[in-house]
């Protein structure tokens, strides 16, 4: 196949980019699409020219780090996958196709393709665990929970962090993300003692780190490659507000002690 | 030679490691945030590892090169992890799986750190379970297991066909609650480098800000490496791109000896090699041998015209297939444990009944378990591994059956340790599947995840005590020493070095050579010839390397391609260190096999009076030949036997 791709290429932070047209022949249609990036890059570097920078690591979906706005689409124009889940035989000899980075003011461009998503890491320090330390711990079956609980649980918690999801929003919201994660702990019985405390403090950082709101478009939802459904954010509303009418935040107590 | 004192505790088996814990110093709460340790790699056991010191109370520094430390490798494993819990009331014990770990390892593993592993197994489904790891369940609420590679009884615990994923968010979100508290300062986008020595003791690492290119330092009073195997020292790999041995190779050259650096071990269910464009392999995970049966045509006929794209393998009659695991072991069948699976697939393909365009392939057949089970229920059990499956080869395997070929997976090497994990340079430790210790020469599934957290959650934070109480009156470093400032210098001159080559050929193309060197001659299957050429043919490479290696771009800003050509740079020098063990190994054990050792049936051939030894490698130089050093195995309390899967 041979294709044109229209790149965007940016130096650093704090440079201006611009869409820079590159053409790549005789691509296999079984090879996947960073493959395809791959050899871009190694015809680039052959020529002296500085190579695409993007973010990517496991190549098997999982990891996250893939974040490649294609054709105007978070990961591509195929469902349920990440970029570098993508083939080529999803497109066609002679196509164009247009290659972003994921673009929300609180993912700024590194470089080229590459955004910082540390913001992300903020929320989950914000409040996205259980309290318990190392040890110590009950056993594992002292506490059943219904399976139904479980599964619905996991499907949440299959949240890769990839931030397609900010992309996808027009508003740049990280809602999806911030009520995986908040519906994970709450529907099993180890998250509910912090289940207040925890959707306030989460809610509160994805605010302050200038993602926008929700508006009920459900764009991330469609993107989403793990298909994360948009009924969690319903949840997290209602975690949300519960929190907000029915509990108090005690003060950490003084330690006791003769 | 050095002698090697593995530290192992005296008494019984079972009372070694409560009788360490009840004996080894402690640091109390006071002193305890006066220590820093720094913690490179954020993975199962570095983030677990991480978490657990901040919570004692030390002060922690934590390292990774992802954006996340949620993109850690360990991210990607899917099968599960064991434990000896005997939910199933099969049969199952500490000691079982004590036992079963020893004999899957070829005894090449030291008893004692395998039995401390059994025993911390439960403690860490427990704690999975409190942080809010959703696993598996049966309707009544209670865990569910499975069976998996390799093991007669059901002791693996699973999150779907995800459970790396969900273990691994479980050890970040105890990570991130550590950096919220301001115990553990979190420095992501950053490589290492390097460690520094002060006095002969591991105090600080030189690291490489990946976004500004800037060179910094880092001091503390014990340095933890988990920076994972270096199965990417093949190329093709189902590692992740950016995994690497810089950070273990680093240590080596300063002094910490490798173990075993030849042991590899090849996973049996891999999507097969379609082109030369491939960046990476991927694992199916091995939990598809439950239900799937291996085959190849009895033919080589069927086979030739299968290649050829003239026939299909549904077309092919139930008396024509040959079910080769099954013939040969029939006790075991499509369950013997990895090396034995996959050498038996890559027997098959040799001996020309191989399918796929390319020959090197067998099938994974689900049509039985689909007849018996009904295809919701196979769905429910594989159906993301399917679609991942369905994505990169645009075949259904609920209809064809699915190709698998072996690949390279997990490196059972890696830096010696002894029972506290703890290297032999003073103050550095190895741990998850950085260091050598567990899995002698193979690894069962479902125990690389059950190391890498009992190691981070369960026996570093009481082994490193034991140092560290000692480290009391060293007052916080500095980074000014003289130490410090040298192995900067060196650091930054190896990068400059590598910009200035300006020579022809991309890093890639280096890559992928020394991976085809590694792959035919230090792959699943050795030989003397094979190894000393290999051993040529690197050196020659590596070379080459340094007069002809093409990078772009500057060292002050992100540059992918020198990041690349100094893990490559690495891999150069590790993978004749590979070849030598291989070499001096004159045996076949777990997932080292070498041809001029099998019995008459084609079984591995191991050598206990000669060889029953750790292989640990001294640096001697650059230009000089590694020292070996060995430590004996003693097997005293389990009866050494040859390993029968029939």
């Amino acid at each position: 196949m041979d294709l044109t791709l229209k790149i965007w290429r940016q130096k650093n932070a704090t440079s201006k980019g611009k869409f820079v047209t590159y053409k790549v022949n005789g691509i296999s249609p079984n090879s996947s699409f960073l493959e395809m990036m791959d050899i871009l890059n190694e015809s680039l570097v052959v020529k002296g020219e500085d190579p695409v920078a993007f973010d990517h690591d496991c190549r098997e979906g999982i990891c996250g780090a893939c974040s490649m706005y294609i054709n105007g689409r978070p990961h591509g124009p195929d469902k349920a996958i990440t970029t570098c889940q993508l083939h080529m035989r999803r497109f066609k000899d002679g196509d164009t196709i247009v290659i972003e980075p994921w673009r929300a003011r609180p993912f700024p461009v590194l470089k080229d393709l590459i955004v910082d998503r540390t913001a992300f890491d903020k929320i989950i320090q914000a409040g996205g665990y259980i309290s318990v330390n190392t040890g110590g711990i009950p056993d594992a079956n002292a506490i059943p929970i219904p399976r139904a609980n479980a599964e619905l649980s996991m499907d949440a918690a299959a949240c890769i962090g990839c931030g397609a999801c900010v992309a996808a929003c027009k508003n740049a919201s990280a809602m999806l993300f911030v009520s995986a994660k908040v519906s994970q702990f709450a529907l099993l019985p180890q998250g509910k003692p912090e289940a207040a405390e925890r959707v306030q403090a989460m809610v509160a950082e994805m605010d302050r780190l200038g993602f926008g709101n929700c508006t009920n478009t459900g764009a991330c939802e469609a993107e989403c490659p793990k298909e994360i459904s948009i009924s969690n954010i319903a949840r997290m509303n209602r975690e949300f507000l519960s929190a907000k009418i029915g509990s108090q935040i005690p003060k950490e107590q003084a330690g006791g002690g003769a | 030679m050095t002698e090697l004192n593995s530290k192992i505790p005296k008494g019984q088996l079972a009372e070694k490691w409560t009788n360490y814990k009840a004996h080894t110093n402690l640091v109390n709460p006071a002193n305890k945030r006066r220590l820093d340790v720094i913690v490179v790699g954020t993975g199962l056991a570095g983030a677990s590892a991480a978490a657990s010191l901040a919570e004692l109370g030390f002060k922690v520094k934590n390292f990774c090169y992802q954006d996340s430390p949620r993109r850690a490798h360990s991210i990607a494993a899917q099968g599960g992890i064991n434990a000896a819990k005997n939910y199933q009331n099969d049969g199952d014990s500490v000691y079982r799986l004590f036992y079963d770990t020893i004999k899957g390892g070829d005894y090449r593993a030291r008893e004692a750190n395998v039995y401390r592993l059994a025993e911390v197994s439960n403690a860490i489904i427990d704690q999975c379970v409190a942080q809010g790891v959703p696993f598996a369940r049966e309707y009544g609420g209670l865990l569910d297991n499975r069976s998996f590679g390799g093991a007669q009884v059901s002791r693996t615990f699973y999150a779907r066909g995800q459970t790396g994923q969900q273990l691994l968010l479980g050890a970040y979100s105890a990570l991130s609650r550590q950096v919220k508290k301001g115990n553990v300062e979190l420095y992501t986008r950053h490589e290492m480098l390097d460690v520094v020595l002060v006095e002969g003791r591991a105090r600080g690492i030189i690291v490489r800000d990946m976004v500004t290119g800037a060179i910094e330092r880092y001091a503390a009073h014990a340095v933890v490496l988990a920076t994972g195997g270096y199965g990417n020292v093949f190329f093709l790999s189902t590692n992740a791109m950016g995994s690497n041995a810089t950070a273990i190779w680093k240590a080596f050259k300063r002094g910490a000896f490798f173990g075993n650096p030849s042991f590899t071990q090849i996973h049996p269910t891999c999507i097969p090699v379609h082109g030369d464009f491939q960046s990476k392999l991927t694992l199916m995970s091995e939990s598809l041998r439950n239900d799937g049966r291996i085959w190849v045509p009895k033919n080589k006929e069927d086979a030739e015209k299968i290649r050829q794209g003239k026939l299909q393998p549904t077309q092919i009659k139930e008396e024509d297939r040959d079910y080769y695991l099954e013939r040969r072991y029939p006790a075991f069948g499509n369950l013997v444990p990895r090396d034995v699976a996959s050498r038996a697939a890559k027997e098959r393909c040799d001996a020309g009944y191989g399918v796929g365009d390319t020959g090197l392939a067998v099938y994974l057949d689900f049509s039985d378990a689909i007849n018996r089970l009904g295809k919701n229920v196979i769905e429910a059990r594989y159906g993301n591994l399917f679609q991942m499956y369905e994505k990169i080869v645009d075949e259904n395997p609920y209809e064809t059956p699915m190709m698998i070929y072996p690949a390279v997976h997990y490196t059972m090497g890696g830096l010696w340790v002894d029972y506290e994990l703890m290297t032999t340079i003073p103050g550095l430790y190895a741990i998850g599947e950085a260091n050598f210790s567990d899995h002698g020469a193979n690894r069962l599934g479902a125990s690389a995840l059950m190391q890498g957290l009992a190691d981070g959650y369960f026996v570093l934070p009481y082994t490193i005590q034991n140092y560290l109480s000692d480290q009391i009156r060293v007052p916080k470093f500095s980074t000014d020493l003289p130490e410090f400032k040298q192995t900067e210098e060196e650091a930054a001159d190896r990068l400059r070095k590598l910009m200035e080559v300006k020579g022809k050929q991309t890093v890639d193309s280096f890559h992928k050579r020394l991976g085809h060197i590694m792959w035919e001659y230090v792959g699943m299957g050795r030989n003397e010839a094979g190894l000393k050429k290999a051993i040529v043919e690197i050196a020659k490479l590596r070379e080459e390397f340094w007069k002809d290696v093409k990078i772009t771009g500057g060292m002050n800003e992100i540059n992918p391609e020198l990041e690349k050509a100094g893990r490559v740079a690495d891999f150069l020098e590790l993978g004749e260190l590979m070849a030598r063990d291989a070499l001096i190994r004159n045996e076949s054990c777990g997932g080292h096999f070498r041809e001029e050792y099998q019995t008459p049936e084609g079984e591995a051939l191991r050598d206990d009076q000669n060889l029953m030894y750790v292989a640990a490698w001294e640096f001697t130089g650059d230009n000089t030949e590694p020292r070996l050093n060995k430590e004996a195995l003693d097997y005293e309390f389990v009866e050494v036997k040859q390993r029968n899967y029939k």
